[in-house]
């Protein structure tokens, strides 16, 4: 069970009250990318043992999509934010480290 | 006119607790710039009420304007003051990117009374009720539907807890609440 905190209203609240929505920070790759590029935004995830960044949709509640970082192995959240962001911000960035030092995801670090 | 009807009628149920729906209820819902004047001041010559803070509801007398998101509100007005609340919010926020919508009739609204109101919506809803403060309301579920409950005036827990939810899924909100409220399954926690 992970216990979420919306950035948005504030409300900490456990998973049930939200709804998965898959690997956060996703570039789009629309028609006039390349195959490989649109092959790699449509189906190549992330499936780590460790640190992960994912959507989340306080569909219960507010109803806004924010990012999660968390730990697939121990299901520890790091933090919640807004979901109107290219990449995490430096204090997630820095919670991540504080607890798994040397992490990398993707091109974050 | 047609003749409008609540849901359920206002059905009622006496267990420990007390779950009554209240039948018509006015209902808008607004959504705009929350930050902006204009909005602060539709609100106030709309309904008198001030723009609610974050989760918090501003209620009066017949009126009540809660805030359900960072972009929207619902405003709550006798069901026959709708079309006239609706105009001056019109009115107010001409001009400004906004949105006013009678949902009245998509709605169901209950009251759950008595000293372990509280209870009744603990058993439901995955949140801390004891937590939940006066004046403020809080969106989340009541098992698989999606509800918002708030304490009437400035009721504590053990006392009137009222409960917005989908007109469609009504029945199965009172069910719900009638078998929390059942005589003989008192918890006894918050009371």
């Amino acid at each position: 069970m992970l216990i979420l905190e919306c950035p948005y209203c504030g409300v900490t609240a456990e998973e049930t009250e939200f709804h998965g929505g898959g690997e956060a920070h996703l570039t789009r790759h629309g028609p006039d990318s390349s195959e490989q590029d649109f092959e790699d935004y449509l189906f190549q995830r992330e499936n780590p043992k460790g640190v992960h960044f994912e959507r989340w949709r306080h569909v219960n509640g507010c109803g806004k999509w924010l990012h999660a970082a968390r730990c697939t192995l121990t299901l520890e959240v790091f933090g919640t934010y807004n979901a109107q962001t290219f990449e995490p911000p430096k204090h997630i960035k820095d919670a991540i480290t504080a607890k798994r030092p040397g992490w990398t995801w993707r091109t974050f670090s | 006119m047609s003749n409008a009807v609540s849901a359920l009628e206002g059905a009622e149920f006496n267990g420990f607790a007390e779950v009554r729906e209240i039948g018509l209820q006015g209902m808008i819902t607004l959504r705009g710039d929350l930050g902006s004047k204009a909005m602060a001041g539709a609100v106030k010559s709309a309904t008198g009420l001030k723009l609610p803070e974050l989760r918090r509801i501003e209620q009066a007398e017949g009126q009540a304007v809660a805030w359900m998101s960072p972009d929207e509100l619902l405003v709550m007005v006798p069901y026959e003051d709708v079309q006239k609340t609706l105009v001056a919010l019109d009115k107010a926020l001409k001009g400004t990117h906004y949105m006013a919508v009678d949902v009245s009739d998509a709605r169901a609204v209950f009251q759950v009374t008595g000293p372990a109101a509280g209870d009744v919506i603990a058993k439901l809803a995955p949140i801390d009720m004891g937590a939940l403060a006066t004046g403020e309301i809080r969106r989340s579920r009541l098992a698989q539907i999606p509800a918002a409950f708030w304490l009437v005036g400035d009721d504590t827990v053990s006392g009137t807890v009222q409960v917005v939810c989908f007109r469609s899924v009504a029945q199965y909100g009172f069910d719900l609440l009638k078998t929390a409220a059942e005589n003989g399954t008192e918890v006894g926690f918050l009371a």
